[in-house]
């Protein structure tokens, strides 16, 4: 069944938090869906058809981390360790933390109500978030 | 701002079909992430330090079942959070066939998940022998 399309242009809508957040949340999944894609390509040219299954390309190319590259057949890991793939993923893993966060908020905003749960809501997401990225970003580059 | 009306049973009984599956699906696949990622993060961490705790974690996390379970979750947030996007990005042309946009999305969900589900299984039987 076909249903009519509401929508309503960004000039009326005006570019609110909301707007703005909407808007992020989409080029931020657009990112990543690109960071998969550079992951896909970079381990087929670094012969992963030979040494990796289908899932642990997977795997690489959702976190372009050497910690899943350890566990497959890659006689060697030293291209997968270079300065382009720890770029790519400490990218990656920011764009997925912003949009991460944010995701979290609005799922928890549906099921608090008052604005006190909704300020701790906040609080304790956005501070967790504070200490996981550099936590993850030293991952990256020291693992 | 109201308090939440409707009760945990009520929302469970909800008969919201496909657009409520997978939104409801997509939420669950993005909770599991953030949960995933940032204990993750946290047991690599702890494991490069030499603490235990991060190895037991992280060697929970590389098990097969746990990799099924949760690629369940990853696999469905990117898929159906690619046609979001998709019909977001050309919402006069494609909102009006959304519900031909989820069949198409099961089918490929259906598709890349089984085939990661059966080479899963299969990588750890090969790596056993």
């Amino acid at each position: 069944m076909q249903t009519k399309a509401r929508t309503l242009p960004l000039s009326k809508r005006g570019m609110s938090f909301e707007t703005v957040m909407w808007l992020f949340t989409r080029l931020t999944a657009l990112a990543m869906y690109g960071f998969i894609f550079i992951g896909i390509v970079g381990a087929f040219v670094m012969g992963a058809q030979n040494d990796m299954s289908f899932v642990e390309v997977l795997r690489w190319a959702l976190m372009p981390n050497t910690g899943h590259v350890t566990y497959t057949n890659v006689p060697e890991i030293s291209p997968y360790a270079s300065m382009f793939w720890k770029s790519v993923a400490s990218l990656f893993f920011l764009t997925a933390a912003g949009h991460g966060v944010h995701g979290v908020v609005v799922i928890l905003d549906d099921y608090f109500a008052k604005p006190s749960q909704r300020k701790w809501i906040r609080f304790w997401n956005i501070s967790i978030v504070a200490v996981i990225i550099p936590i993850g970003i030293y991952v990256i580059w020291m693992g | 701002m109201s308090d939440r009306n409707v009760s945990l049973s009520s929302a469970l009984k909800y008969k919201g079909q496909g657009p409520y599956l997978t939104y409801i699906l997509h939420r669950i696949g993005g909770a599991m992430m953030a949960i995933f990622i940032t204990t993750h993060v946290l047991a690599t961490f702890t494991e490069m330090q030499g603490w235990q705790i991060g190895d037991v974690i992280n060697d929970i996390y590389i098990s097969p079942p746990f990799q099924i379970v949760f690629m369940f979750g990853v696999l469905f947030h990117l898929i159906n959070g690619m046609r979001i996007t998709i019909l977001d990005l050309f919402p006069q042309q494609l909102i009006p066939y959304h519900r031909q946009a989820i069949l198409i999305e099961w089918i490929i969900f259906i598709l890349v998940y089984g085939f990661a589900v059966v080479t899963t299984i299969t990588t750890a039987i090969g790596r056993m022998s």
